[in-house]
């Protein structure tokens, strides 16, 4: 395995516990106030604002509260979390330190997908370090009112579990099988007790938010979208790996940055993500534009945009937890319908449906995965509809030859 | 019932989907006005959309969702658009916390439903024609309220698994399962059985037995509630009427039928009446017409069961009692309902002994009918087939053990369920309500009223007491409760409990002065009975007794299976909810009201039969030869090879 | 089954009950441990699970059923778990797969009949900047190409075959 990053990241210039010690010194609602100072937004790609998440696990009233860190990153194309938690596990570790304290938890969780069970190893070892140290424990950091032990749990194989709510059914030792919203987490979660669940950049970034100040991160990005990201870039460039960029950069300075300059297209977002052609290249990677988790798939002038399409599909069709019927039966329709268009068999008042079926899909579904799951095949058919369409079947064109 | 709680484990879908008030504990009681349609209602916090549209009269079509069960928002059929929102909500699972605005057919709305059953529709195979579900199935009616005229993403053209018919109660279609998951509910939540569950993911999903055994070699109680709730075609009964018909046909058959109480309370139902229309003499005209020799009435072994259990519990009481026999087993439990009974087998299997040996009226009946009646007709019992039409869907397993034999024959040959004899009425062209009225045929056309409440949970017991509390202290029950309705042991909750004074004692009836040389022992005694229905209540009363808790304390228990006993039964017709089974029940009450003999030790076919058959007396040792039976100690651990 | 195995199995989730806790959410922690050891999870684990947690064999069947790194049937004593989704299909997966279906005689899903490998589909490893990957067991391999497969499949069976020479002789 060779080491994923690619340019200066910020992270490796942030002092361990320099973040947590700093935030120690202020009061619980001092700490939310500075997150919500630094504008930062979920780092997993919905990009719900944390402070508020916070805010709301710490106003609800419970004997016990959680603070998760969900590291089952399973989107496509995505792996900067696996970079994270091997480089800056402390990092992680100190923003669910202060997380907890905000938050009133005395537990914490870390949720660790199966695929990466070769970190676990690494992950308790710093656990450990950080028990001997006084950072976990009673007495956090000297402070007497505050209990905290982090524990470490193994997901089993299913992308689901990176849907908070399936992620705490998981915990729970139920089928990750998202719950309806309302009730939100932060109110009733792991054993139905209040549960911030956030990302593990999230976290990471909280850290260093407070080792440098929230105003240092406001300052970087756009209003909206405020901080430095990581990206996870793979797919046809010169260098792929994870980059850390400020929020708002072009998808042209992006590609620039990684020598992919030559693409057709960028998956952007992983499979739930969007499909961006060539000629949007000019657009931002920001909440208020392309919101991402930060997957980067270089698509080279090659590639058959439905064998990309046929793969997405191919992915959710099989990790879709069967709960919900646009999401069960929606995801197998959409890759017939890709299998047909391959086959050159795909009406154009089909194709319309199939579409329409997506959107039903995009509102209708229970939770992010059936949601977001048709964007990559609607994207595709929308700026890629003369190369989709009128295809030849492989027999007839054998037969001509 | 605060010292028979356990509530270590949640039920999981009541946990996922609790709809719960806002955490701020000022909000709790307070109400919020929701605007749905544009017009305004008034709800608690935490009311649904869904509830609150009913409120306003205003339709939401539902799938998943089902009264008697947790909410599990899987389906996505109720969609609505929720203003402020960007993705639709389902109106079952969205608890309105502040004030809402909701449009329910807008064309997004209107869009994502038609989808949502196009999708089921293209992976729903069979056509409705040939469907035991035909004009009463949830999709068929969703299909025609969207106007759905074409399979917009297909429809399949073969099955894809078995029909699973090893079970005698319930055969399982899984090609027309809809994954609402109202089964599983049903099975791991309201009966707390867990014999199914979905199994894999994604479009693998499907409801599964453990490790996909067949129905019929796990754990299942046969109570059929997964039918009655089940929305298609895709869990129905296993239906005999093909062979009951070719028996009718026969003409060396001499074919005899039973009803149960609970049906006739519901039959109507089939035929387009309101629940709770009470049918019973409409249906015996409609049996003979299909060509039944003879149309019994369930009830008079109902009443003997009263009898030979009664017997049994004075019996058991004064060997615990007097004897000081350690060996006997207290409290006694009741033995009418087959799902019960193959619960304890499975589940508490060392606590059998605690079951009254007493079969079940339908059992008892048979094997009357094969013995007695057989000579006293001078019919040959080989010739004879006895069918009973029965609430149930356990029952038919219940005819099928093998130790239901007593007569020499089987002693009963098929279960019908309610649904089943409904189909047969209406294949010999009758329209139940139109036709005119008949009594049952003797000699066992006599019941009392004691025998039809059995249908309603708490019936059993009631029944009992009455006789009990007249043979011991000489007295009419009426003394002690007005019109010997014993109110505190009836009505829907989920376990009851009472306790009955005995402050006096008569003389010994003759009946019973083979056993008794007294009542002393029972003078100023207090009898402490519980009635408890569906398997849930059941778990937690044996669990109760376990732990040496109040129910521990008790003489008598009655258990039905099923929830609000046997008028909600698996045999009964679909849909149930608690209103139907609360008019169903109230039929039930007002036909007992009605009769003139009302408690079992005053039918006169009792004595008739006790002084020309039985003549031991109940109890005695042709009783136990031909009433009684054994049980199985089967346990839950399911063998896969 | 023996009834030492049987037993063996009992006092081993027994112990592994001990460990988490006997509450329904150490359901996940025990059917991983009976997994690692036992290479899959059988129908007998999965009752006397319930048993212990006081659930019904049922609902283990519906989690042990959903989850991909659980398995009802006995795995190989190695997993090998090509990564197929996009990046990794972009890299040459394909040709890695043949290769592994070439080498050891199986398709994807299936076990070698010496017990020895399982060959399975991957979704996302997270190793997408250096596709193909693959894992074995919890070992990560990444860009993997056709002519590796085989030294890495003859790396499994040295270590087993070492193992058994070193009990041999002692």
């Amino acid at each position: 395995m060779n080491s994923s990053i690619k340019n200066a990241l910020t992270f490796s210039t942030v002092e361990p516990s320099g973040g947590l010690r700093a935030a120690m010194d202020k009061g619980r609602a001092e700490i939310i106030a500075e997150v919500r100072a630094s504008g930062i937004r979920g780092r997993g790609g919905a990009g719900f604002p944390t402070s508020v998440k916070w805010n709301l696990a710490a106003a609800a009233k419970s004997d016990r509260k959680f603070v998760v860190c969900n590291a089952d990153e399973g989107e496509p194309g995505t792996f900067k979390d696996r970079v994270i938690l091997s480089e800056y596990a402390g990092l992680v570790f100190d923003g669910m330190t202060i997380a907890a304290y905000a938050i009133g938890a005395t537990t914490g969780i870390l949720y660790l997908r199966a695929e990466y069970t070769y970190l676990r190893e690494h992950l308790e070892k710093v656990l450990a370090e950080r028990r001997a140290k006084g950072l976990l424990g009673q007495g956090v950091c000297g402070k007497d009112d505050f209990e905290l032990d982090i524990q470490i749990r193994m997901g089993a194989g299913a992308y689901i579990c990176g849907e908070e709510t399936a992620l705490i059914e998981s915990m729970e030792g139920q089928r990750g099988e998202p719950r309806n919203r309302p009730p939100f987490p932060v109110d009733t979660g792991f054993t139905g007790r209040p549960t911030a669940v956030n990302n593990v950049e999230t976290l990471a970034w909280v850290a260093c938010i407070f080792a440098r100040g929230a105003d240092w991160f406001k300052s970087v990005g756009t209003g909206k979208s405020a901080g430095l990201k990581l990206f996870s870039v793979s797919g046809d460039c010169k260098a792929p790996g994870v980059y850390e960029f400020p929020m708002g950069i072009t998808v042209a300075s992006l590609l620039e940055a990684v020598g992919g300059q030559d693409a057709k297209a960028v998956q952007i977002g992983g499979a739930s993500g969007y499909c961006v052609p060539a000629g949007e290249f000019t657009r931002t990677i920001a909440y208020e534009d392309i919101a991402t988790g930060g997957s980067i798939i270089v698509i080279g002038r090659e590639r058959d945009m439905l064998k990309v399409a046929e793969n997405f599909m191919e992915f959710f069709a099989d990790e879709s937890c069967g709960q919900c019927t646009p999401c069960r039966l929606g995801n197998g329709k959409l890759l017939e319908g890709i299998h047909l268009l391959q086959q050159g068999r795909c009406s154009m008042q089909y194709l319309r449906e199939l579409c329409s079926l997506g959107e039903t899909m995009q509102l209708a579904s229970k939770c992010g995965l059936g949601q977001s799951s048709p964007n990559a095949l609607l994207s595709i058919v929308k700026h890629f509809q003369s190369e989709i369409m009128g295809r030849i079947p492989a027999a007839a064109a054998a037969a001509r030859e | 019932m605060s010292d028979c709680k356990e509530e270590p484990r949640a039920p999981r879908s009541t946990w996922i989907s609790q709809v719960k008030t806002p955490a701020d504990a000022g909000a709790i009681g307070a109400t919020v006005t929701a605007n749905i349609d544009g017009q305004d209602v008034k709800v608690p916090m935490g009311t649904t959309i869904l509830e609150a549209a009913v409120k306003l009269g205003i339709r939401i079509p539902t799938l998943c969702n089902h009264a008697d069960l947790c909410v599990a928002g899987v389906c996505r059929v109720c969609v609505v658009d929720v203003e402020g929102q960007r993705t639709l909500q389902v109106a079952c699972a969205y608890p309105i916390a502040q004030p809402i605005k909701v449009r329910t057919h807008t064309a997004k709305v209107r869009n994502a439903r038609r989808h949502v059953i196009d999708l089921i529709l293209s992976d729903h195979y069979g056509e409705c024609y040939c469907c035991a579900r035909n004009n009463n199935c949830e999709l068929q009616s969703l299909a025609k309220e969207y106007g759905v005229d074409f399979y917009r993403f297909g429809h399949p053209d073969k099955a894809k698994y078995e029909v699973d018919r090893s079970s005698y109660a319930v055969l399982r279609d899984m090609n027309k399962c809809v994954l609402c998951r109202r089964c599983v509910r049903t099975c791991i939540d309201l009966q707390e059985v867990g014999v199914l569950e979905v199994a894999h993911r994604s479009h693998k999903s499907k409801v599964e037995t453990f490790m996909d055994k067949p129905l019929g070699e796990v754990i299942c109680i046969n109570c059929g509630q997964c039918i009655n709730r089940c929305p298609t075609g895709a869990l129905r009964a296993n239906d005999p009427t093909y062979e009951v018909w070719a028996a009718i046909d026969d003409p060396t058959k001499h074919v005899v039928i039973q009803t149960a109480p609970s049906p006739r309370s519901a039959i109507g139902e089939c035929f387009g009446l309101p629940p709770g229309t009470p049918m019973t003499y409409q249906m015996n005209t409609a049996l003979r017409y299909c060509g039944f020799d003879k149309v019994f009435d369930t009830n008079f072994t109902a009443d003997l069961t009263i009898l030979e259990e009664g017997t049994e519990l004075l019996l058991r009481l004064k060997k615990a009692l007097v004897d000081g026999d350690k060996s006997v087993k207290l409290p006694q439990f009741t033995s009418c309902s087959p799902g019960w009974v193959k619960y304890i087998e499975h589940f508490h299997p060392d606590m059998l002994d605690h079951l009254s040996t007493a079969k079940s009226p339908q059992q008892m009946f048979g094997t009357l009918i094969k013995t007695y009646y057989a000579k006293l007709n001078n019919i040959d019992p080989a010739n004879i087939v006895s069918v009973a039409v029965m609430p149930c869907s356990a029952k038919k397993f219940e005819c099928n053990r093998p130790e239901m034999t007593s007569s020499g024959y089987k002693d009963v040959d098929f279960g019908l369920t309610c649904r089943e004899t409904a189909q047969m009425i209406s294949e010999a062209g009758i329209h139940l309500p139109d036709i005119p009225k008949s009594d049952f045929d003797d000699p066992f056309g006599t019941a009392t009223g004691s025998g039809v409440i059995f249908g309603a949970t708490g019936g059993v017991m009631e029944s009992a007491l009455r006789t009990v509390i007249e043979l011991v202290t000489g007295k009419k029950v009426e003394q002690f409760y007005d019109h010997a309705d014993i109110v505190p042991i009836r009505g829907f909750d989920g376990v009851r409990y009472a306790e009955i004074q005995i402050p006096d004692v008569g003389p010994v009836p003759d009946l019973l002065k083979r056993y008794f040389n007294d009542w002393n022992w029972l003078k100023g005694a207090t009898v402490k009975v519980g009635v408890c229905h569906g398997t849930a209540n059941a778990k937690r009363v044996l669990e109760n007794i376990r732990a040496g808790g109040k129910f521990a304390e008790c003489h008598f228990i009655e258990f039905m299976a099923c929830p609000g006993g046997c008028l909600g039964g698996g045999g009964q017709p679909i849909p149930t909810s608690p209103e139907i089974r609360k008019a169903r029940a109230n039929a039930i009450y007002s036909e007992d009201s009605a009769y003139k003999v009302r408690k079992s030790h005053d039918n006169p076919a009792i004595w008739d039969i006790y002084n020309k058959f039985l003549t031991d007396g109940p109890c005695g040792h042709i009783s136990h030869k031909l009433l009684h039976t054994h049980y199985t100690a089967r346990g839950k651990y399911i063998i896969v090879v | 089954m023996l009834i030492t195995d049987r037993e063996r199995l009992r006092d081993d989730i027994a112990g592994w009950a001990g460990r988490y806790g006997r509450e329904r959410s150490s359901l996940l922690p025990i059917l991983q441990e009976i997994q690692k050891k036992y290479r899959r999870v059988s129908d007998h684990a999965m009752q006397i699970v319930a048993d212990l947690l006081g659930i019904h064999p049922i609902e283990v069947y519906g989690v042990a059923s959903f989850y991909s790194f659980l398995s009802l049937t006995r795995q190989g004593k190695y997993v090998i778990r090509l990564c197929r989704t996009i990046s990794c299909d972009m890299a040459g997966k394909e040709s890695v797969a043949q290769q592994l279906r070439n080498d050891l005689g199986i398709g994807f899903g299936q076990t070698t009949p010496d017990g020895m490998f399982t060959l399975e589909w991957a979704n996302c490893l997270g190793m997408c900047d250096q596709g193909p990957a693959m894992l074995v067991n919890d070992k990560v391999y990444t860009q993997v190409t056709p002519q590796q497969v085989n030294d890495i499949i003859e790396q499994c069976r040295r270590a087993v075959s070492v193992f058994a020479t070193h009990n041999k002789e002692h």
